[in-house]
């Protein structure tokens, strides 16, 4: 039988090398833009304009056109083709907005067709942010919560929750690392979405997690005589050709989704690809190997175990 | 037990082929929408209703414009919603809906071909006039539609078009008051002095006439003049209290109680939603080929069977969104999307197990019963966890007024029900009837099983 558990210690060396990296990313992020990613305007309040134009229109003549309008702060850049911009500024209201595209079709000549137009007031951009905090925060100990419930009849079942969510965190953070490198390369900033694609990788990292667990769960019971890294190793085996199957198959669709489904939802799929990956990677290679570490006391797990191991001795010279 | 299998194999495929049926885009006859879909009128019953991001349109967010500590009650809220969807009427939006949530007032416009015209609409202050009915021999009443010498309603309920005998502007206070005999709520006003000239006039010789009081083109109140009324008059009807405070408040505030403020626009335009519609279907038929192919590929004859039941699985999700009904969105079609590789998963998971108790020398019946049973804890406690993230999504999403989150939590839970419904359940249902009749013909031919 091949022991994927022997090896775990380059298990949680690899995550290191990419985690690590990917945190300083995000704390690279936050001392240059005060920020781990870069904030879309659903948290910072502002506006998002994308129009397109039956010809090229230069940027920057567009961010002429905003100063001269008496706005400054206006960025402006091409999407797809030359013809179609999207503009960023402050906040414009329903008023201004109105003469605002009376000047433009005045200043060049035509009224652009309106892809998209989107403003958001301070105050909502705060509210948001606020509750996507709390969103990720109770979507962890719901599930926390479900796991030490689910394996409430194993022997500590905190430990097979705590893994779990250790392998959750894990995956939000190299998900969260991908978004936070790609804001640096591409632009790309964090909306609804992005939340809504890490709270799927929280629950989808779970769902793997919960099958392999589920697995020594059974094999615990049917075979006592073994020893815990046993178990464990022989339950990951079984279960590692449906891991490999299921995650083929998601990647189908998610791949036929980011070549043929459209901008709009490119970065959303493009990090729950990320995530889904280190998902399936980490319900093997991260919970299960924490799961047996923790169950034989290894290094900082050895704490966990020092009141029992005092027990065994005085029980030994009693 | 056999010929159990067999009654629920029936029902199965008439459930099924009507479910296909309902997701059809055809235009169903209307005593079936009447059946399945009951709670569901007028044209759009029973059809695929697509978000703003699909189909073009605007949501906008409007707020109390008070000053910093003070909120609006939830009676003023309510009221302004009120008024808003009367006007939101007016702009004759179909699907148009408006809702309050969390102090504000969310409008979603699918559609509407200008979005600054409507928004301007939106946020007008409300017209109220007094407009003569004459005898109102069209027997006009509360929520009708009229055309008035100050302007004409879209969609009145009358070609004709009333006199208007003066403006709210006139209106100098309003309040409620009761009888004090029979306890009966009434309206009371006073007029400025420009007012009672003209209300003065017209009512003193209009004495027994219909007068209607109308808010936006529409009738809020059609009393009969009774005595003239000069500086001050009463409107008296079969109003409850808070119907009456209702009147009066709209009466005295012009329009909205409490002046609003535009706090979060989203307008995608047609073209843009036509391509994500496109782009989706597109993306989801390759998706979905690729992964019937891969099952089959990897599990043979239960891999077919479970393409069937990924087939039906699509078609009830789909006729689940038209009964509802699911507004469906961009990312609720990633939802739908990720949730047919759920569906596969519980079949991977049934398979795997099933392979691993036939090379483990079972015989083919019961390594397949043993297959689901065992698969079944897996399956239902990551789809339990599954779902309570949708469940948190769906809060979440409810509270950011961020349709695109709950579109997708929406999809994700309903597709992760029927998942088990179609994997599992389907999925046995249709193996235990292949086992029943084909037994023999197996025999020793485990590669059909991928073993």
């Amino acid at each position: 039988m091949y022991d994927i558990i022997k090896h775990r210690r380059w298990y949680y060396i690899f995550s290191t090398l990419i985690i690590v990296p990917g945190i300083l990313i995000m704390l690279y992020s936050i001392l240059t833009i005060g920020t781990p990613f870069r904030l879309s305007i659903d948290f910072t309040g502002g506006t998002m304009w994308e129009l397109r134009f039956s010809q090229p229109i230069a940027p920057g003549d567009m961010v002429e056109f905003f100063h001269s309008q008496g706005i400054s702060d206006a960025n402006v850049h091409t999407i797809g083709d030359e013809n179609t911009l999207v503009i960023r500024t402050k906040q414009i209201g329903p008023d201004e907005k109105v003469n605002l595209m009376a000047a433009m079709e005045k200043q060049f000549g035509e009224k652009p067709e309106e892809l998209q137009f989107r403003a958001v007031g301070p105050t909502v951009g705060k509210e948001v942010t606020r509750t996507a905090f709390i969103a990720v925060i109770m979507a962890s100990l719901v599930i926390l919560g479900f796991i030490i419930w689910a394996f409430r009849q194993v022997d500590h079942p905190v430990r097979y929750g705590v893994s779990a969510i250790v392998a959750m965190i894990h995956d939000v953070l190299v998900a969260s690392a991908f978004f936070s490198l790609m804001g640096f390369i591409a632009g790309w900033e964090v909306d609804a979405l992005f939340l809504t694609a890490l709270l799927t990788v929280i629950g989808f990292s779970v769902q793997d997690t919960i099958v392999v667990f589920d697995r020594i769960r059974e094999n615990s019971r049917r075979r006592k005589g073994e020893s815990f890294e046993v178990i464990a190793n022989r339950s990951l085996l079984e279960t590692v050709q449906r891991s490999v199957a299921t995650q083929i198959n998601a990647m189908f669709v998610m791949i036929a989704l980011l070549l043929f489904g459209g901008v709009t939802i490119r970065q959303f799929i493009a990090t729950m690809f990320i995530g889904m990956i280190s998902g399936t990677y980490s319900s093997i290679f991260i919970a299960t190997p924490l799961l047996v570490s923790w169950n034989n006391g290894e290094g900082l797990f050895g704490w966990f175990h020092r009141g029992k191991k005092k027990q065994t001795k005085k029980t030994a010279t009693a | 037990m056999q010929s159990r299998n067999n009654l629920i194999l029936f029902i199965l495929i008439i459930l099924v082929a009507v479910a296909t049926y309902i997701a059809l885009p055809i235009d169903h006859p209307d005593w079936f929408k009447k059946l399945v879909a009951p709670h569901q009128k007028g044209p759009q019953a029973l059809t695929l209703r697509l978000g703003l991001d699909l189909q073009g349109g605007t949501q906008i967010q409007l707020e109390p414009d008070l000053p910093a500590g003070q909120k609006a009650t939830d009676e003023q809220l309510e009221l302004a919603r009120a008024i808003i969807e009367r006007r939101v009427n007016g702009l004759g939006v179909s699907e148009s809906l408006v809702q309050t949530g969390k102090d504000r007032i969310i409008v979603a416009l699918p559609g509407v071909d200008d979005p600054d015209a409507a928004i301007e609409t939106l946020r007008g202050t409300g017209q109220l006039e007094f407009v003569d009915l004459g005898k109102n021999p069209e027997g006009l009443g509360a929520g009708d539609k009229i055309n008035t010498t100050n302007g004409p309603a879209e969609g009145a309920t009358s070609d004709k078009t009333y006199p208007t005998i003066m403006t709210g502007d006139k209106l100098k206070n309003v309040d409620v008051r009761r009888d004090p005999n029979t306890q009966k709520p009434y309206i009371a006003f006073e007029l400025t002095k420009e007012g009672s000239e003209i209300f003065g006039k017209y009512s003193g010789e209009n004495i027994g006439n219909y007068l209607a009081i109308v808010m936006d083109k529409t009738i809020l109140s059609a009393p009969v003049i009774r005595a003239k009324i000069t500086d001050a008059g009463i409107i008296e009807g079969d109003f409850t209290l808070e119907e009456a405070q209702n009147l009066a408040i709209q009466m005295k505030y012009g329009a909205l109680p409490v002046p609003l403020n535009v706090v979060d626009v989203r307008t995608v335009g047609p073209s843009l939603g036509e391509d994500s519609v496109k782009r989706s279907l597109l993306a989801g038929t390759i998706g979905v080929i690729v992964v019937l192919i891969f099952m089959f590929a990897f599990y043979h004859l239960p891999g077919f069977l479970a393409d069937l039941a990924l087939l039906s699985f699509v078609s009830f999700n789909i006729a689940l969104y038209k009964i509802i009904p699911v507004v469906l969105t961009l990312p609720g079609i990633a939802g739908l999307l990720l949730t047919t590789g759920t569906a596969v998963d519980a079949n991977i998971l049934i398979f795997e197990r099933m392979r691993e108790e036939l090379r483990a020398g079972r015989s083919l019946p019961s390594a397949i019963e043993a297959g689901f049973s065992r698969a079944w804890t897996s399956i239902l406690d990551s789809n339990l966890s599954t779902i309570l993230t949708g469940i948190i999504l769906l809060y979440f999403g409810s509270n950011f007024g961020a349709s695109v989150v709950q579109g997708f939590a929406i999809t994700l839970i309903i597709g992760v029900l029927v998942s088990m419904f179609t994997a599992v359940f389907a999925t046995r249902t249709f193996m235990r009837f292949i086992i029943q009749y084909f037994a023999e013909s197996l025999k020793g031919k485990l590669s059909w099983f991928s073993v």
